[in-house]
């Protein structure tokens, strides 16, 4: 069997994110990037499927950012190949256009599985996987946190998670895309010195991509969420903390 | 295996062990099982240290990798400090056996992998961005200035670390220090964003390719800076940067607060001017007790505040007892409550009440919210104070 897994890198909420002085995009200079979380277990998963059915697993990444730790990091974890998908443009494509670009990557390629993360922090216009799926005519499910494959059939029988604790079982033709929602465990730990040896010996392909333009949504503004007035903190015996609860209701008229 | 920059000795062979040297290191091992017997944990753990380390000898090395007993050590040294052969246990067979179970690309316990990944990526397990490192700094009241920017030689550098930077307790016991020093006179400065962790959890971790890479950082960032010493509040990591350091090629005089203090004792003294009226029970934490012998600095510290009394808890000095959260198992509470049958901080905090105190004093950043959790589960809420000898010293200072 064989697994492609799709990834690409996303703004490291921890350093901080600052709007452009454009007003509509992310200032790339104030950000450092890391890999989709989603994305991460897209490849848990597939290195899971690894284990139990001796699958190959390729992972192919935009090239924004650090990619390269990501996929040495991918390398280290039990990975078979990993390819950087060059595609020239100075800031990440639109999800439209990465699976345009994507789909022109994989064309021709024999892979069982397309699994990438059903959604990243950073998706505008819809889910990757969706849109690979329907470029490259295949079947796709999303919301997925369980697959299994059988020997000598052309089916996986997936979980996909629906709203409410839900979860139904579905069987898919293969090959087919993924958008994986969680792996069955949480992605596994690289030792660090194992990455460094990695580093030091493993090689990252790199393909340059055909340009690819995609209609997508235009975005008039970019702005951080406005900051609430903040929490005030009521003490006293419980019976004074109740009073002044009641006030705050009727001051707010939220009682009568 | 490693890529740092350090000469390969049978002193550095020893901090890093693989599992196959580990016969070989314990050839010496008389089997007395002093160190079960002496170990906390030694009777959760599937094979504790005596056993563990006789199996491995024994070839059967597998089983101890799959029991409890690579995530149970929490490196308090009461074996590694009575072996009569001087055996490393917890800086030596432990980190063996966690490196090990990792490079076995088993799944970690989540907050330990989580912590990980953190200082990785962020130099802090806490996972916060290295630019908030000086936060706290703003609302110290006195000027804390960093070295980078001072652009000149200083006294002492103060190595804040990770828990006293950013944690929200921790903080405001640093804003005291920075408040005492300042009183004191004394010429120092910080390391700013610069600062990483020093490494010592992830060490004794068995992530031994991330204290290498975090070594190398930190003896590269301090070489660039001048001072007499540093000056340290975290006892992980002043031991790690005390004993460990120097074998690896990082040499720095390096002093805990405590001994910082204790040192200018005739200076302090005119400035404890407020009574602190409390029978105070001091907590000799691993790291500063058993792990570096400093166990009068800190006591003289304390008798120095007037009104302050210290009545000893029945576990003290070399036999302490730990709070259960060295050697990265601060990240493993939940592994180790399945196990055990107590929290080892709730029966230190049984053993402070016992002694009549009202406070218990400590000296180490992961103590504070350990041990005020424990006086909330043991139910000594309102009847034990868990404060750090700096906000005692500050209390009396009238810099509170």
């Amino acid at each position: 069997m064989n697994i492609a897994v799709l990834t690409k890198q996303v703004p490291d909420l921890v350093e901080g994110v600052e709007i452009d002085a454009s007003g509509k995009a992310v200032d790339s200079d104030s950000i450092r990037y890391i890999l989709s979380e989603s994305d991460d277990h897209a490849l848990e998963e597939a290195l899971l499927l690894k284990e139990r059915a001796q699958a190959r697993v390729e992972v192919f990444s935009l090239e924004t950012g650090e990619v390269r730790d990501s996929l040495y990091a991918a390398l280290a974890k039990g990975a078979d190949r990993v390819v950087i998908v060059a595609t020239g443009a100075e800031t990440p494509p639109s999800n439209h256009t990465a699976a345009k670009i994507f789909a022109s990557v994989l064309q021709g390629l024999s892979f069982d599985l397309i699994l990438t993360g059903v959604r990243a922090i950073d998706d505008l216009d819809g889910s990757l996987g969706g849109l690979l799926a329907g470029y490259l005519n295949l079947p796709y499910v999303g919301l997925v946190r369980k697959v299994e494959t059988a020997d000598g059939t052309p089916m996986a029988v997936v979980q996909k998670e629906y709203p409410g604790g839900y979860a139904a079982e579905l069987e898919v033709k293969l090959p087919a895309v993924l958008g994986i929602q969680a792996a069955e465990q949480p992605p596994r730990y690289v030792p660090v010195s194992r990455l460094r040896q990695v580093m030091k010996t493993a090689k990252v392909e790199e393909k340059d991509a055909a340009p690819a333009e995609a209609e997508t949504v235009e975005v008039v503004r970019m702005f951080k969420p406005e900051e609430g007035g903040g929490a005030a903190m009521l003490s006293g015996t419980p019976g004074e903390v109740a009073l002044q609860i009641v006030n705050v209701f009727a001051e707010r008229r939220l009682v009568r | 295996m490693g890529t740092a920059q350090y000469p390969v000795t049978p002193e550095t062979t020893a901090i890093f062990p693989e599992i196959t040297n580990i016969p070989d290191l314990f050839r010496t091992c008389i089997q007395c099982g002093v160190c079960s017997g002496s170990c906390p944990m030694g009777e959760v753990m599937e094979f504790p240290p005596r056993k563990a380390a006789k199996m491995i000898a024994d070839g059967r090395a597998e089983e101890v990798l799959a029991s409890n007993t690579p995530w149970l050590c929490i490196s308090c040294h009461a074996c590694q400090v009575r072996c009569p052969s001087q055996l490393l246990i917890p800086d030596g067979l432990f980190p063996a056996l966690r490196s090990a179970v990792m490079a076995e690309g088993k799944n970690l316990e989540q907050d330990l992998q989580k912590a990980l990944q953190n200082t990785y990526l962020y130099g802090n397990p806490m996972g916060i961005s290295p630019r908030k490192r000086t936060e706290w700094t703003q609302t110290a009241g006195v000027p804390v200035p960093i070295i980078s920017q001072l652009k000149r030689p200083v006294d002492v550098l103060w190595v804040v670390e990770c828990y006293p930077s950013f944690e929200p307790r921790n903080q405001e016991i640093s804003r005291k220090l920075a408040r005492i020093l300042n009183a004191l006179g004394v010429d120092y400065a910080i390391l700013g964003q610069e600062e990483r962790c020093l490494g010592d959890c992830e060490w004794l971790a068995g992530e031994r390719g991330l204290f290498e890479m975090l070594i190398e950082r930190n003896i590269e960032i301090l070489n660039r800076y001048q001072f007499k010493e540093i000056l340290m509040t975290d006892p992980h990591s002043y031991r790690t940067l005390l004993n460990i350091y120097p074998k690896l090629g990082g040499n720095f005089a390096v002093k805990h607060l405590t001994v910082f203090l204790a040192e200018r004792l005739e200076q302090l003294k005119p400035l404890l001017k407020k009574r602190v009226n409390a029978t105070v029970t001091y907590h000799d934490s691993c790291c500063l007790g058993r792990k570096t012998g400093h166990y009068d600095e800190p006591r003289a510290v304390l008798r120095a505040i007037p009104g302050l009394e210290l009545a000893e808890m029945i576990q003290n000095r070399e036999s302490s007892l730990c709070c259960g959260g060295g050697a990265s198992t601060i990240y493993l509470d939940r592994y180790i409550q399945e196990r055990a049958k107590d929290r080892l901080a709730d029966r230190r905090v049984h053993q402070a009440a016992a002694t009549g105190a009202e406070t218990l004093a400590v000296a180490c950043p992961f103590e504070p919210s350990r041990f005020e959790d424990a006086v909330k589960l043991t139910g000594q809420e309102g009847k034990l104070a868990v404060r750090d000898i700096i906000e005692l010293l500050a209390e009396s200072m009238e810099l509170a």
